[in-house]
């Protein structure tokens, strides 16, 4: 059954249906009981499961990420809450060396089925330590699988997915997107990790997008349409592992590509993509490839600065004008 | 600082001549194991590195002598001892130490990284003090799921140096978790000595801080260890919380490698021989004559068959392939 719901109520849909359905699932983190700290994503689910079952948490990124790791091992499915990525650095240690390792090292023998929600949350004069977007630093690693809804379906389906995974998985959630609603069913329904989506067709330009620049890809498309421009529009969902076929697939079709992520452009997932196609499918390029990224600047606070800092759909629709020479 | 040593002299008495035995004949294990060992890395067949136990065979029986199989244990990179303790494998342990594909990770992991999950060992961690909020963790999933299992974690003095060991106890008071923290304090963090990192030698009170009870014991009396956590134990189950164990120890080979590291002046030869005489297996040894649990001829006997026993290990560790390199790629995601 279809209704519309907005991509925080989403989260929380797919939460609160994954704790009922199954006893191992569980929540903790900082600020989970938090009127604030993680917009609606979390609302009620105290008061349905219990503080046991949702553990608002001690300002401890380190631990707190290794209990939920330790307590993968031990045959739980955590879900570990980090209401701004900037404050999972503290865990990075856990996160890289136990939970992304911890298969291979020890012969595939035991896995941590763990779920890292990390949200971005930026904007708003927050300056540059509660802003940061590090989707490249985490699908750097192996080990770890990455995923970045851009819809309230895919948000919903790729938690549901991402709980169920038997590795370690990191759910990068933006609360720009919080409000933005679509249909999702009622029912538990999982969005299949490593899988993009085609959200748009167009024959012009590719434009590979990650979360929110999903959405900003699209109004540029609606706006680019009426200048007689149709771009194609992949939403990538899963930047590890990277269905990069529908990519090429894309780009053979089209000879050019944009690639749109809300992070630093320098080693960023961006380049990933251009190098992938370059190495894959050369021969298809007509023209380079353009990037739609941050500027390799921390995050500033003023709002005059930040206007300009954080790239929109007048940014996608530049480059492809840029690519279409026109 | 004082130092006050609850040396708990209880008798053996109350402790079954066979379970006597078992922990002699573990604590022999692991010294013959380590022995082998630092014989194969000195002869340059083992060139993973490889951190002995040898001196800290106690800690490791005495805490799990006193647990059930399917209670966990965490480690660290100096964990052989604690794995088979745990009742690991040893032939899968030395093949992992040699690198081969019968290694109880499959050749992974080496000497740092050594699993047992069929035993209560999920895996050892080699990141200084990582393993202590993965066990607070195994502890509050034993708690949720009902079971009355607990989480133990061996660390070293070092450990509780990192930050992760302040949030660790923190979490696992607050939650009331079912964890058992075992600080093996043989003194040195790598080649630094207590003295050259702290202010004072005083481990058990930062954790008695936290509101648990943090008993400082000899690590090298094994029915001290065995005791004590099995109070522990005990608290745990009943839902009363976390406990820190302090034991007193010393590990008689360097920090990494089969040296001594006296050569180096990185301590001196005198500190070597007042530990090695307090050797845990020889005094337990000694205690288990005289009160008519071993008798000589047992000795001998239990000796030549723990040696056979490692030889058997290593025999087959030789024998045993490498892991394929075409299978470079298994095991980063499940199947």
């Amino acid at each position: 059954m279809l209704r519309e719901l907005s991509y925080g109520l989403a989260i929380n849909e797919a939460t609160r249906q994954m704790m009922e359905a199954d006893p191992s699932v569980f929540l903790l983190g900082q600020g989970v009981n938090s009127p604030w700290y993680v917009g609606n994503t979390t609302t009620g689910l105290k008061d349905r499961f219990g503080p046991e079952r949702v553990f608002d948490t001690p300002i401890s990124e380190n631990a707190v990420t290794g209990a939920a790791i330790g307590a993968a091992l031990a045959g739980m499915r955590p879900v570990v809450i980090h209401p701004r990525m900037d404050f999972a650095l503290l865990a990075v240690e856990q996160i890289v060396n136990q939970a992304a390792n911890w298969r291979y090292m020890f012969g595939g023998h035991i896995g941590v089925p763990v779920v890292m929600r990390a949200i971005i949350n930026r904007g708003g004069e927050q300056a540059a330590q509660h802003s940061q977007a590090f989707q490249a630093l985490y699908a750097h690693i192996p080990g770890l699988k990455v995923v970045m809804p851009a819809t309230a379906y895919d948000a919903k389906g790729l938690l549901i997915a991402a709980i169920r995974d038997e590795d370690p998985v990191i759910y990068i959630d933006d609360r720009w997107l919080y409000a933005y609603s679509d249909d999702v069913p009622e029912e538990l329904y999982e969005v299949p990790i490593g899988k993009a989506a085609l959200r748009r067709s167009g024959s012009d330009v590719t434009v590979v997008a990650t979360s929110y620049m999903t959405q900003e890809a699209l109004k540029a498309a609606a706006d680019l349409a009426g200048a007689g421009i149709e771009i194609e529009v992949i939403d990538v969902r899963t930047l590890k592992p990277l269905d990069d076929a529908l990519i090429f697939q894309s780009v053979a079709k089209t000879g050019r590509l944009v690639v749109a992520d809300a992070a630093w452009l320098t080693c960023g997932f961006a380049a990933e993509v251009a190098a992938r196609v370059v190495c894959e499918v050369f021969a298809s390029l007509k023209a380079p490839i353009l990037r739609v990224a941050l500027p390799d600047t921390p995050a500033p606070m003023s709002a005059s600065l930040e206007k300009v800092y954080y790239p929109a759909a007048k940014d996608i629709i530049t480059a492809v004008q840029k690519l279409l020479n026109r | 600082m004082q130092t006050h040593l609850s040396t708990q002299a209880e008798s053996t008495t109350d402790i079954p001549a066979e379970m006597l035995r078992s922990m002699y004949v573990a604590m022999l294990r692991i010294r013959e194991t380590e022995e082998r060992l630092a014989d194969m890395v000195a002869a340059g067949e083992i060139r993973c590195p490889v951190h002995l136990y040898i001196g800290e065979e106690a800690v490791a029986v005495g805490v799990c002598q006193a647990l059930e199989t399917d209670d966990y244990i965490f480690g660290n990179h100096r964990s052989h001892g604690h794995y088979l303790a745990k009742g690991g494998d040893l032939r899968a342990m030395v093949a992992e130490v040699l690198g081969k594909e019968t290694g109880c990770s499959r050749g992974r992991g080496g000497s740092m990284h050594i699993a047992a999950p069929e035993v209560g060992l999920p895996g050892t961690s080699a990141m200084v003090g990582a393993g202590l909020p993965l066990a607070v963790g195994a502890a509050i999933a034993c708690a949720m799921q009902g079971t009355a299992k607990v989480a133990v974690v061996f660390f070293g003095d070092g450990a509780t140096e990192e930050g992760g060991f302040y949030e660790s106890l923190n979490l696992a008071a607050f939650r009331k978790a079912p964890v058992i923290f075992v600080c093996e304090n043989n003194l040195y963090s790598s080649h630094v000595h207590i003295r050259d990192r702290r202010p004072a030698d005083n481990l058990d009170a930062l954790a008695a801080v936290h509101g648990m009870p943090a008993p400082r014991i000899d690590g090298n009396d094994i029915l001290a260890v065995y005791h004590t956590t099995s109070e522990a134990v005990a608290r745990a189950r009943q839902g009363h919380g976390p406990t820190f164990i302090e034991c007193r120890t010393y590990r008689w080979r360097g920090h990494v490698g089969p040296n001594y590291d006296i050569d180096k002046g990185l301590r001196s030869p005198e500190e070597l021989a007042e530990w090695q005489a307090r050797c845990p297996i020889q005094s337990f040894e000694t205690r288990l004559l005289h009160q008519g649990v071993l008798t000589h001829a047992d000795v001998t006997h239990l000796r030549q068959c723990v040696t056979d026993e490692v030889a058997a290990a290593i025999a087959f560790a030789r024998q045993s392939p490498y892991p394929d390199p075409n299978t470079l790629h298994d095991y980063v995601f499940a199947p």
